[in-house]
């Protein structure tokens, strides 16, 4: 049967495909820089432009499509589907894509561990199998998407295999993806409720009972959370995202940990039909303890990839947290604050992937240009390489929570949401929701902290080492990448309005409201019914922009000719140089005194009398001891026991074998 | 007293003969009789299945019987002589349990077997039906004989035999497989077979010996 194919999903697919063959086209030529670097990722771009096109387009429309490919196995096709969700991840992960890809365009150079052109393969595979999870509409076509998706990141973030500490940090990756996914699978298991049906629409259809419902969304929290990051199954995230190459922990931190979200959103508020309000605390609970071991883990890191991967943790508890408060919301009837706390969650989605995409883009332009991930060897890069210091500021700004930029209108829309708890029709939980908004209240200050100390020390005061006068600014294609994230930041913080308007579809798909629009003003976003909060950036900006326009004048015009250039005090000392900056270790030293209790210090300090003094101190999380090593060493002796039946000998396998079919016919026999 | 046709009749002597060349196998330990042996049971199986392609006027089953003959009668003995010769290995040592105490497993074994195929003697609809107890049996010594014996050769011939007996089992059942698994299957055998001789050659050059128990060092834990 040929039926019209339905245009946008269609174009979408075609779209993913094409990144299949522009991955393959890259084995063409491995070895070219040019060819698999330059052409092919900026080919890849475009493609990425096309899909955020047609995603936004299907966004707009708020409609649904369907598609089954009559492909893999027999009896078992692939199910699509293209619903408002779907859309605006797809709409994400081709705007970030496109800025990442243009810009790794530029990056990737020769010698640096994997081929370009394999590169450019597992590039490519990476990007249309996150396009595969968000489009899939069944379990089979969704978990191969999502294996194939670990997988390829997994060879990504070992581009570099040569070095011990990123293989380890690969196979962590590879264990904890696994664990989730392995969690996810029972999920479907028990989604399916006894249909045998994996489609998502016999899925939706499952009547499950309260308890097993409960055991499927812990399954997929476990499952998602491991992906996303969530504490305490963050321990790989730290460790991969600075080991790959900077575009692959751009795509990783911006997109590939909004398909958790998705998966989350997807099977707790789709698939799931109506949650039970108190599943949504275990979510909430989890992502406000993660917005703040994230964030305090940022403020006492020296390796800035390192720093932005704890931000990435941090941020990702702010969205779970959000999810949780979608979930409690929803399930205890108010359908116009849940909408509000879910465009809250969807809108920080967005912002993070624009934001951790383009800082992450910016850290790895330093790197090229100086060699260095240590905090304590940068500064004053921002005279070197003005285009990184100027676009990574946006950045900075943004995912600090400053407005007009984007990351404040999320924050602010989830502390509005934070700020209904009180009405809940549940005691004790009610008095305690507003207690979690003071945390996340803290982590957007801390927030603040640790990105004063990233932007400060690398890209402000006296460059700490002579090597970093060679540093050189980014080349075109990095500049348009970099640029095109910025717009992004931008545009996202300056338009609200327009941004709450395009994700009414989703928030009506999901929780069956969409927020309303209180304002007649086409700049100003006043989201809250029955309360006069209101916010509008062009204003704030106009101000603002104003504000310093005025001062500027008036300093001129009071001191002009009267200003003159000299060195700066040096509080009597003198001999002041650039090593005596503030460092990092230095800025993080008040988060690691308050919260002592988190981090498992190690320090070496030097003697008094030492001609060379070394200072160091490395920081570890408590949870490997606590948690990890004894689960380690459960697993390695309960390995041991079972070697036990390993004798060597054939005749005993074999009489394994035979006992056990005894056994096995004996049963038949009697039952 | 009813009548049995002779058909019938033949057929069930074919499959005692096969039970009781099983319970040869089990007690023999020179390796060049245990491949005669194996040859001979082929053969058996040659029969019944020929008998019962003339009773039932199954077509494919003939395919089959040629088959059987060509590959367990003619080929594999052929092939496990050549061996033997090649590897001189003539004997088994003692196997890990002896004779007796073997035969004595054995007789449990086939009560059980038998006892096994009851409830699908009385399902099956086919004139072999009394045979499935003996092809379980057949099926289950085979194993027996493979547990109890050092020299991987045995092994081999236990493994072959165990085949004898699915194979017996599946036209006692159902008058055969589907031609197709059939052929997989005596391809399967085939291969395993060859992969196994080029197993002997390693295993000899290595340890000096087809003993397996040099095998045992081979284990991790210790």
């Amino acid at each position: 049967m040929i039926t019209t194919l339905p245009p946008l999903l269609t174009g979408c697919v075609a779209l993913l495909c094409a990144w299949v063959l522009v991955g393959l086209a890259g084995l063409l030529r491995p070895g070219s820089v040019r060819f698999a670097g330059r052409t092919l990722f900026t080919l890849g771009a475009v493609l990425g432009l096309g899909l955020a096109v047609l995603a936004g387009a299907s966004l707009l429309s708020g409609g649904t499509e369907r598609l089954i490919l009559p492909l893999g196995l027999p009896n078992l096709p692939v199910h699509l589907r293209l619903d408002p969700l779907s859309s605006l991840f797809l709409f994400l992960l081709g705007a970030s894509s496109f800025g990442i890809s243009v810009f790794a365009g530029g990056y990737f150079r020769q010698g640096e561990g994997t081929l370009p052109g394999l590169l450019c393969l597992q590039y490519h595979l990476f990007l249309a199998s996150m396009g595969g999870v968000l489009l899939a509409n069944d379990a089979y076509g969704f978990l191969v998407a999502w294996e194939v998706m670990t997988l390829s990141s997994y060879f990504l973030v070992t581009t570099q295999h040569r070095i011990p500490e990123i293989r380890r940090a690969g196979f962590l990756y590879l264990l904890m993806a696994h664990v989730g996914a392995l969690c996810l699978l029972l999920c479907f298991g028990v989604l399916q409720g006894g249909s045998w049906l994996f489609t998502f629409h016999a899925m939706r259809a499952a009547h499950l009972s309260p308890g097993w419902a409960a055991v499927a969304f812990l399954l997929a929290l476990i499952g998602f959370g491991a992906k996303a990051g969530l504490v305490p199954l963050h321990v790989w995230l730290p460790d991969a995202h600075p080991a790959a190459p900077s575009p692959v922990s751009a795509l990783m931190s911006g997109v590939m940990l909004k398909t958790a979200v998705y998966g989350m959103l997807r099977v707790g508020l789709d698939l799931l039909g109506r949650p039970l309000w108190w599943w949504g605390l275990a979510p909430l609970i989890l992502g406000l303890l993660t917005i703040f071991y994230g964030v305090v883990f940022a403020a006492v890191q020296t390796d800035m990839k390192r720093l932005l991967a704890y931000s990435s943790i941090e941020n990702m508890g702010l969205v779970f947290a959000g999810i949780g408060l979608t979930i409690v919301f929803a399930g205890s009837g108010m359908p116009a604050v849940a909408a509000l706390a879910l465009l809250a969650t969807l809108y920080h989605c967005l912002n993070h992937s624009f934001m951790k995409s383009l800082l992450f883009l910016g850290t790895g332009s330093v790197l090229h240009a100086t060699g260095e991930r240590n905090l304590g060897r940068l500064g004053g890069l921002i005279h070197r390489m003005p285009w990184v210091a100027w676009l990574t500021l946006i950045g900075t700004l943004a995912i600090a929570g400053l407005p007009p930029l984007n990351g404040f209108v999320s924050e602010w829309l989830l502390l509005q949401s934070f700020l209904f708890a009180g009405q809940l029709p549940h005691a004790f939980v009610n008095l305690l929701i507003p207690m979690g908004m003071a945390l996340v209240v803290l982590g957007a200050a801390l927030a603040g902290y640790v990105m004063v100390k990233f932007y400060g020390i690398i890209f402000l005061g006296q460059p700490r080492e002579t090597s970093l006068a060679h540093a050189h600014d980014c080349g075109r294609l990095e500049r348009i990448g970099l640029l095109w994230l910025a717009l992004g930041c931008l545009a996202l913080g300056l338009f609200p309005l327009q941004v709450v308007h395009a994700l009414g579809a989703v928030t009506g798909q999901l929780v069956g409201a969409a927020v309303p629009q209180a304002s007649a003003h086409w700049w100003l976003l006043a989201p809250v019914p029955g309360r006069s909060v209101s916010y509008g950036p062009l204003v704030f900006l106009t101000a603002t922009a104003a504000v310093v326009l005025l001062t500027v004048f008036v300093v001129r015009l009071i001191y002009r000719q009267r200003v003159r250039r000299g060195p700066a005090w040096d509080c009597g000392f003198g001999a002041a140089t650039a090593r005596m900056q503030d460092t990092a270790e230095g800025f993080g030293q008040p988060i690691r005194h308050l919260f002592q209790p988190f981090f498992e210090i190690e320090r070496e300090l030097p003697e008094p009398a030492d001609r060379t003094p070394r200072y160091r101190i490395a920081i570890r999380e408590r949870i490997w001891r606590l948690a990890y090593e004894p689960l380690a060493r459960a697993v390695g002796r309960l390995a041991n026991a079972a070697a036990r039946i390993q004798q060597g000998r054939i005749s005993v396998y074999l009489l394994y074998s035979f006992v056990t079919l005894l056994v096995l016919l004996a049963v038949a026999l009697i039952s | 007293m009813t009548h049995i046709p002779l058909a019938q009749q033949l057929l069930d002597t074919c499959a005692a003969l096969l039970l009781l060349l099983s319970f040869a196998m089990l007690s023999q330990r020179r390796v060049v009789t245990l491949v005669n042996l194996y040859a001979a049971q082929g053969a058996v199986l040659a029969a019944a299945t020929l008998l019962l392609a003339w009773r039932t006027g199954e077509d494919h089953l003939y395919v089959s019987a040629a088959l059987t003959i060509a590959l367990k009668v003619l080929f594999l003995p052929w092939l496990l002589h050549r061996l033997i010769r090649r590897l001189e290995v003539y004997w088994d040592t003692e196997p890990l349990l002896n004779v007796s105490g073997n035969m004595l497993v054995g007789l449990v074994i086939v009560v059980f077997a038998f006892s096994l195929a009851q409830p699908i003697t009385l399902l099956a609809s086919t004139a072999t039906r009394g045979a499935i107890g003996i092809a379980v049996s057949v099926v289950l010594l085979a194993f027996l004989m493979m547990i109890t014996r050092r020299k991987a050769m045995s092994q081999v011939v236990g493994f072959l035999s165990m085949e004898n007996g699915v194979f017996f089992g599946a036209m006692s059942a159902s008058y055969g497989m589907p031609m197709v698994v059939e052929l997989g299957v005596a391809l399967d055998v085939l291969v395993a077979v060859l992969v196994m001789g080029v197993f002997f050659f390693q295993i000899r050059e290595r340890f000096d010996s087809l003993d397996l128990h040099h095998l045992e060092t081979l284990k991790e834990h210790e």
